[in-house]
């Protein structure tokens, strides 16, 4: 342990952490702009600087290692100062249209300025002009709202390792953009909407549909159905003000019914689905040799990640459909044919924590005869947003209940949230399909928290199976270069896009820190702990549905409207 | 599109490359092929393992890169301190204007390409143009515009 000195204080510190790190131990608060938890630093901000005695100049504290005996100081009048003048800078070319700005009250930048007492625009500098770039189904990039802090670079590169944006040019004319100041659509972009997340300002947003929605609310001739992810429930209710981790399942639904939604679905049937077809699969690949180990396909992000980087590997993974175009397959084809509709008058909408879903939904073979399975999604954000524009506060509604026939959850589709959670669910199904017994304790510590890489051996009857878990693509990228190289004990690998899984989605509501994400993740477990249905297999709307309509789990039905196809994709990378 | 057989050799003379070796290779694409291709960025990031992102994000930061192939005239225009001082300035926007491209660009005709040097150690000729590597003392916006002319009559009297 070292000594330190903080504003007089005694502080401790641990060998190797930076000055940030102590203070921060020592409950010593520091503004940062650049700085992300768990990354190396790139001290590219200077928001963080501090005194220390003896040094010439002032100190990054992101970037700058604790030492014993250090005497620091983090609020003399030089360091306000020089804060306040960071903030004036990064303002000085910025545009001042904050009352229509997408990120209006969620504004790091913003918040700055009024910490730092910023009242007059002191530096005028010239305006960045450049056109926003809306190619992408899921992101917008606004270079102009960009204050070049790199946090969106780092996540893409060092997170996720897919590396579609960098910094362009230099000094005055820089700028963060794709490989060739191309459009996202055609950049290596797996649309999973990390950057959106890290972006202290509006210069990264998600393709919002809000209006589109609303059109068609409005709109007699049509049936609007909506469904939503297992994550969703779990997060929404931090922009309606509830603390991280309030499961607001009920309301929500309520909320959905009240601003017009004809049908609310809960994509964890669907999530209950994909288990019982995904089981399928995986029991017979193993027992009748097919590509192993197998990988999940739930997360859109990663099934385009394998489509660019890793296309040899794309018969390892899992043909089902996600649970979203899963509900939406079934939603315009049992559900119109049960209601006398035609799927053409029928408007799936979704809810997702999610960027990258949007881009699924308009993948060409997610539909039939040019008729979309999911026609808009929407992310946790923008339900909000739908919900206050309504007038619809969520937590003065009283609780409902999903409709029929695709309202029935366990609590293993709604594990589908967290990292982790769709092995589980896999886990305690393929136990019951291969011994015909039930586990005896259904939770799996191991396959939970927020780990970026779990694995596990279980005994099914007389098989070992291996089975690994990873989140965020780097950890992904990791696991796929030791299979590449020979890797051969795993049978199933789930992979999510997001650290953590979709509780930390693109979609979500910003401003979230680890603990908030934690608590989200928590929200889900206690769902799986307390619930009378938690195992898919015993599913009855499930069941009904394999009775009435698709037969049975791998038949001809399901093929069509549950499976997918994948191919190699060309993108600049 | 570019000649990537140039691409391949220049690869092949850099074996276990790595990360530190992409500025040399790209100045050796360029100096064979006169500018980066798209194609040339792709597969330099394919042998050094590096998205081209981040090949963009280099090669953009420095000057010297170019990503449009030159133009029959190619024109450099010193912003140094001497030629900027006797009006280098002016001389630049007069080009732009009249060549409708900005600094590393080609005019779409393919005549023209536009580069900004720092210097070309003439500092006593300023303000200094030079296209395809004749020198041009002393030279005003007017001046160039004649410039600029001659070479665009001098490629139609071949036609």
């Amino acid at each position: 342990m070292l000594a330190l000195e903080a504003n007089g204080q005694k502080i401790e510190a641990r060998k190797g952490d930076t000055i940030l790190q102590a203070l921060q131990r020592g409950g010593i608060h520091v503004p940062t702009i650049c700085h992300m938890e768990g990354l190396l630093p790139s001290g590219t901000c200077r928001m963080c600087v501090v005194e220390v005695e003896g040094a010439p100049g002032l100190v990054p504290a992101c970037s700058f290692p604790a030492a014993d005996g250090m005497r620091i100081h983090t609020s003399t009048p030089t360091v306000l100062k020089t804060r306040k003048a960071i903030v004036e800078l990064l303002l000085s070319n910025h545009p001042d249209d904050c009352l229509y700005c997408a990120r209006n009250g969620k504004c790091d930048l913003s918040d700055l300025a009024r910490e730092h007492g910023v009242r007059n625009r002191v530096f005028r500098g010239l305006r960045k002009r450049k056109e926003k770039d809306i190619s992408s189904p899921s992101i917008v990039r606004d270079p102009e709202k960009c204050i070049l802090c790199g946090k969106c670079v780092r996540v893409c590169e060092e997170v996720q390792g897919v590396s579609a944006i960098d910094f362009i040019n230099r000094g005055s004319k820089a700028f963060v953009g794709t490989a060739f100041d191309e459009g996202m659509n055609v950049s290596c972009c797996i649309n999973c909407g990390q950057c959106i997340l890290v972006c202290p300002t509006a210069a990264l947003t998600e393709r919002s549909y809000v209006d589109e929605v609303m059109r068609v609310l409005a709109d007699p001739g049509k049936t609007v159905v909506v469904q939503h992810a297992p994550a969703v429930s779990v997060s929404i209710a931090e922009e309606f003000g509830f603390k991280p981790g309030t499961d607001i399942d009920g309301q929500m639904v309520a909320a959905l019914r009240r601003v017009g939604f004809h049908r609310v679905f809960d994509t964890s049937f669907t999530a209950d689905l994909t288990i019982m077809e995904e089981g399928s699969e995986l029991i017979q690949r193993i027992t009748q040799g097919g590509p192993l180990p197998m990988f999940t396909s739930c997360s859109p992000g990663w099934i385009k990640f394998v489509e660019q980087f890793y296309p040899e590997l794309l018969p390892n993974v899992s043909t089902c459909k996600s649970p979203q175009q899963m509900m939406g397959a079934v939603i315009k084809s049992f559900f119109a044919r049960r209601e006398n509709l035609d799927p053409k008058d029928i408007v799936s909408v979704s809810i997702m924590p999610c960027t990258a879903k949007k881009f699924e939904c308009a993948r060409p073979e997610m539909g039939r005869d040019y008729v979309p399975d999911v026609d808009y999604v929407l992310t946790t954000r923008e339900l909000a947003e739908l919900f206050r524009i309504k007038g619809v506060d969520p937590g003065t509604l009283a609780p409902e209940g999903a409709d029929t026939p695709f309202g029935e959850r366990s609590s293993a589709g709604k594990l589908f949230g967290a990292s982790g959670g769709v092995m589980e669910a896999a886990v305690r199904s393929a136990f019951f399909l291969l011994t015909g017994d039930e586990m005896k304790e259904y939770r799996i510590q191991d396959l939970r928290g927020m780990k970026g890489s779990k694995e596990l051996r279980v005994k099914v009857g007389d098989l070992e199976v291996g089975a690994a878990v990873v989140s965020s693509l780097g950890q992904a990228r990791k696991l796929m270069d030791e299979i590449k190289a020979g890797r051969s004990d795993l049978h199933f690998v789930e992979v999510m896009t997001c650290p953590g899984g979709c509780i930390n989605g693109g979609g979500q509501p910003l401003k979230a820190d680890l603990d908030s994400v934690k608590a989200r993740m928590a929200a889900l477990y206690a769902i799986d702990k307390t619930d009378t249905l938690r195992v898919s297999h015993r599913n009855s709307q499930v069941q009904r549905l394999y009775k009435e309509f698709l037969g049975k789990p791998l038949g001809h039905l399901s093929h069509q409207l549950l499976h997918t196809t994948y191919q190699k994709r060309e993108v600049l990378r | 599109m570019a000649d990537m057989k140039s691409v391949e050799t220049i690869l092949e003379g850099h074996p276990d490359a790595g990360r530190d070796h992409l500025i040399p290779i790209l100045q050796e694409v360029q100096a064979a092929e006169g500018y980066l291709s798209k194609a040339a960025i792709t597969r330099v990031g394919l042998a050094l393992d590096l998205p081209a992102s981040k090949i963009f994000g280099v090669a953009t930061f420095y000057n010297m890169f170019r990503f449009q192939p030159r133009g029959t005239y190619h024109v450099m225009v010193c912003r140094g301190t001497a030629c900027h001082v006797k009006g280098s300035k002016r001389v630049l926007d007069m080009v732009e204007k009249v060549l409708k491209i900005a600094p590393g660009e080609t005019s779409r005709d393919g005549l023209f390409s536009l580069e900004v040097v720092a210097c070309m150690g003439a500092c006593g000729l300023a303000p200094v143009v030079n296209v395809n590597g004749q020198f041009h003392a002393k030279v005003t916006p007017m001046k160039l515009q004649r410039i600029l002319e001659e070479c665009r009559s001098e490629e139609f009297s071949h036609v």
